[in-house]
């Protein structure tokens, strides 16, 4: 017997609607969370957001001394200065020093000071500087991203489908980002331009996840024409679980080596999909669908094409 | 469909070759240009102040109507320039008319309000204001680029960005440092006589005689004075410069400078006029020196001796050479990072596409058997057409680009998967293997297309709205994604279609 019979499972009939409200509990309360410590606790925005200096140095020496940059960096008074160190060979540190008040060439003199007091001990892997103009606009930017897109996948769905199916997708698409934005807020990891990116992607794939069972659904309500909606929606879940499974895999497995391998810039953006991996294809299965169950979809329209399609199929030979 | 996959590997098969190799290949095949983020090197956004320019133009129109209005001499008050205009009152009510010609006339550009009392406004046009802001910004584009060449920098690449911004790429440089100063200074050299008939110490106390200005000394040390009361009136300027050198004279490093014909008269004017007078040589509104003048300098080359270092002389020539920016540039964001980073991104990154590439293909094998390996093949076609399109398009790629390859990978198996499980469906449900793959190629395109497009749609928009590194990763991922349409559907299907016919197979190895 193959892999194939063991591993992906077929004919299957979970009851996966049956657990919507418990779904849409859960759902709720993954949103509520989110957008309370969203509001609450905010985000730790990199520097591409708020603006300020980040520095990759290492040290030239043997090992890098946190204690002695902290006191010497501290005395030049610049606010919020962070060091971390990472890697593993204890040389490799990242400063992050908080925006200064003033102009675009206060953080150019930051920077100056800040290189000055290191001296030649260390060489400098990575600088960046953003100033308060291009972290307003980057976050405008962003913004913009993010909610087009939500409403052009909306749109497209919509055409594409039902304006039912439209509202389930923007709803559970909404729902995968507002999670992620929730995620970034609660672990306070760090928020930047790749972290938009992430969420940009999730949404995409969850989109993907959620038209693959709409289509399916789509489908099934053109060939069983008498059965429930509440069937039909389990039908689809279950006729396309198999892909599902196999597909979170293969995107699982290729999201996990750029996790572990991909190194410290790709870090977050690669949490950020492995969470969004997983919240898509919950969303898909208890957001999208159970969702369709309130709305009405054998409209009018719906049998009006379905009559005309089944009088050409009977007149062809 | 076997041409698309030829040119693909044409395209692609530089990226295999080494940076040397590379070079003696035509320039519409080369390998994949790396993002700075893996080749190393600095990005620097700059803004063009556009408002000093209009608040220069206003300076220098006051100067006109002053010396039009005494020309005239027509009596005049509170002349200045305030906002955006530049407003006046003329005292006799029997100069107004005139007035009003000679005013109306002195700049097409600038429109004249006259109201009875003899208060005049003038103001420059919308339209004059953009044009001027524009060409202040042209123009800093190309003093830029000259200033970056003479550094001699690899393969430098200065972009203007949206109205008055200017992008600067600088592959290899580690520390932009003296490029950000280079860029930092405006660099407007200007020769103006010395006013003297007030002190520095008279003006400093407020009582700065009209048509002279106060200016700081460059450098206070070494016995030079607070300030110069300078004449306001510039006799000759940089922009007359034809040449500019460092040099020593007397063992001090000086830069040496020579006018072309029409700055060499002029200058020769001021200094026969002006014998026994001082001249002072005005930097970005700072005086470095103020020489007397000796004799007539007729030859129209000169020395500026101030108290320079050698690297001082040395970038001081070459801002002359390069030219003055018309505005000065403000550092918005600066991103460097180190090549050794860059290799070790570039190591990270291949690390993880091979491996992530090596757990997809073992995965899809171990569950379709040689179906997996068909759409491994497809997927393998997928990234070689990936890499050729970046190559040829010119796309740059980067960290987070190398990352939207990686995830195309995940998403392009989809397609198959989508594909085979229909097919499995279809078979279980008695089609015969010729029908069940039609129907499974047919019915998954759709959902594939569907998948496909709501996915490019975000990555059109990130496209749009990202910046850098995040565009990059939004060019491979829909790049990715417009290939696999066509290997893991089309490619595929052939593929497929003549393996069951090679093997005569009567059922799918699905169930």
């Amino acid at each position: 017997m193959r892999l194939i019979e063991r591993l992906l499972p077929h004919g299957t009939t979970y009851d996966f609607i049956r657990y919507r409200l418990v779904a849409f509990g859960i759902t709720a309360f993954l949103i509520v969370g989110s957008l309370v410590s969203i509001s609450v606790k905010g985000f730790n925005f990199g520097i591409d957001f708020a603006g300020g200096i980040l520095i990759e140095a290492q040290a030239t020496g043997a090992s890098a001394d946190l204690h002695a940059m902290r006191t010497s960096l501290g005395e030049l008074h610049l606010g919020e200065v962070s060091l971390q160190e990472f890697g593993n060979t204890g040389r490799d540190v990242m400063i992050r020093v908080q925006r200064q008040d003033g102009a675009e060439k206060a953080q150019m003199e930051a920077l100056a000071k800040v290189k000055e007091t290191l001296g030649s001990g260390y060489t400098y892997r990575r600088v960046e500087i953003v100033g308060p103009k291009v972290g307003g606009e980057l976050v405008r930017d962003g913004v913009m991203a993010v909610a087009l897109s939500l409403l052009a996948i909306a749109v497209y769905v919509w055409f594409r489908f039902e304006w039912q199916f439209g509202v389930g997708a923007l709803v559970s698409t909404f729902h995968d980002v507002i999670t992620t934005f929730g995620l970034f807020s609660i672990t306070g990891l760090e928020f930047n331009l790749t972290t938009v990116a992430a969420v940009l992607t999730i949404a995409g794939y969850s989109v993907n996840d959620t038209v693959v069972e709409y289509d399916r659904v789509r489908e099934n309500l053109r060939k069983y024409k008498s059965m429930s909606l509440y069937d039909l929606l389990n039908l689809a879940v279950n006729e396309t679980l198999a892909r599902t499974i196999l597909t979170v895999s293969t995107v699982f497995v290729t999201v996990l080596a750029l996790l572990f391998f991909g190194g410290e810039v790709l870090r977050g953006f690669s949490i950020a999909m492995l969470w969004g991996l997983i919240i898509g294809t919950y969303s898909s299965i208890y957001v999208a669908m159970p969702m369709l169950v309130y709305f009405n979809l054998r409209t009018g329209k719906e049998r009006a094409e379905d009559e005309q399609a089944e009088a050409e199929a009977s007149q062809a030979p | 469909m076997v041409v698309t996959s030829l040119l693909g590997i044409i395209f692609a098969a530089p990226n295999l070759l080494s940076r040397e190799q590379a070079d003696h290949l035509p320039s519409w095949l080369q390998p994949v240009s790396l993002g700075l983020d893996l080749q190393g090197g600095s990005y620097l956004l700059l803004e063009v102040d556009t408002g000093y320019v209009v608040r220069e133009q206003l300076t220098s129109l006051v100067e006109s109507v002053r010396t039009l209005l005494r020309k005239e001499k027509i009596k005049y008050s509170d002349l200045g320039a305030k906002g955006d205009q530049v407003s006046l009152r003329i005292i006799e009510a029997a100069d107004r008319e005139k007035a009003r010609e000679m005013l109306r006339k002195l700049d097409p550009d600038a429109g004249l309000e006259a109201r009875d009392d003899g208060a005049m406004v003038l103001k420059y046009s919308e339209e004059a204001v953009r044009r001027r802001k524009l060409s202040a910004v042209e123009q800093s584009l190309e003093i830029v680029r000259r200033r970056i060449d003479e550094l001699g920098t690899r393969e430098p690449s200065i972009q203007r960005q949206g109205e008055d911004r200017v992008v600067v790429q600088l592959p290899g440089v580690k520390d932009p440092d003296r490029i950000k100063s280079l860029l930092g200074k405006t660099a407007k050299l200007t020769f103006h006589l010395l006013d003297d008939t007030t002190s520095a110490e008279e003006a400093s106390k407020g009582r700065v005689p009209p048509g002279s200005m106060l200016l700081p000394s460059a450098e206070r040390e070494h016995g030079m004075p607070e300030g110069y009361v300078v004449r306001k009136r510039v006799d000759v300027g940089g922009d007359m410069l034809v040449d500019s050198k460092a040099t020593y004279s007397d063992g001090r490093p000086v830069v040496s400078f020579r006018f072309n014909a029409a700055g060499a008269k002029k200058f020769g004017d001021t200094t026969r006029e002006s014998s026994g007078k001082f001249l002072a040589i005005v930097l970005d509104d700072k005086v470095i020196s103020a020489p007397r003048i000796n004799e007539p300098i007729l030859g129209g080359s000169g020395i500026i001796s101030g108290n320079f270092t050698v690297a001082q002389a040395q970038d001081l020539s070459l801002l002359l050479r390069a030219g003055a920016l018309p505005a000065p540039l403000q550092v918005l964001e600066e991103r460097t990072v180190g090549p050794d980073l860059g290799a070790d991104s570039i190591r990270a990154g291949t690390v993880a596409s091979l491996l992530g590439l090596a757990l997809v293909i073992v995965l899809m094998i171990a569950i379709y058997g040689t179906l997996g390996l068909l759409a491994d093949l497809s997927l393998m076609l997928n990234l070689v057409l990936l890499l050729a399109s970046l190559s040829f398009l010119g796309a740059t790629l980067t960290l987070p680009g190398i990352a939207g390859i990686v995830l195309t990978m995940g998403m392009a198996v989809d397609a198959n998967v989508l594909i085979y499980e229909r097919m499995r469906e279809e078979q279980r449900n008695g089609r015969t293997v010729m029908s069940a793959m039609q129907a499974g190629y047919d019915r998954a395109f759709a959902t594939i297309f569907d998948a496909h497009v709501t996915t490019l749609v975000a990555g059109g928009l990130l496209f749009q709205f990202g910046t850098g590194p995040v565009r990059g990763f939004a060019v491979t991922l829909s790049l990715g994604l417009l290939a696999s349409l066509f290997t893991a559907v089309l490619v595929n299907r052939m593929l497929v279609f003549s393996w069951v016919r090679w093997r005569r197979l009567k059922t799918l190895p699905l169930s």
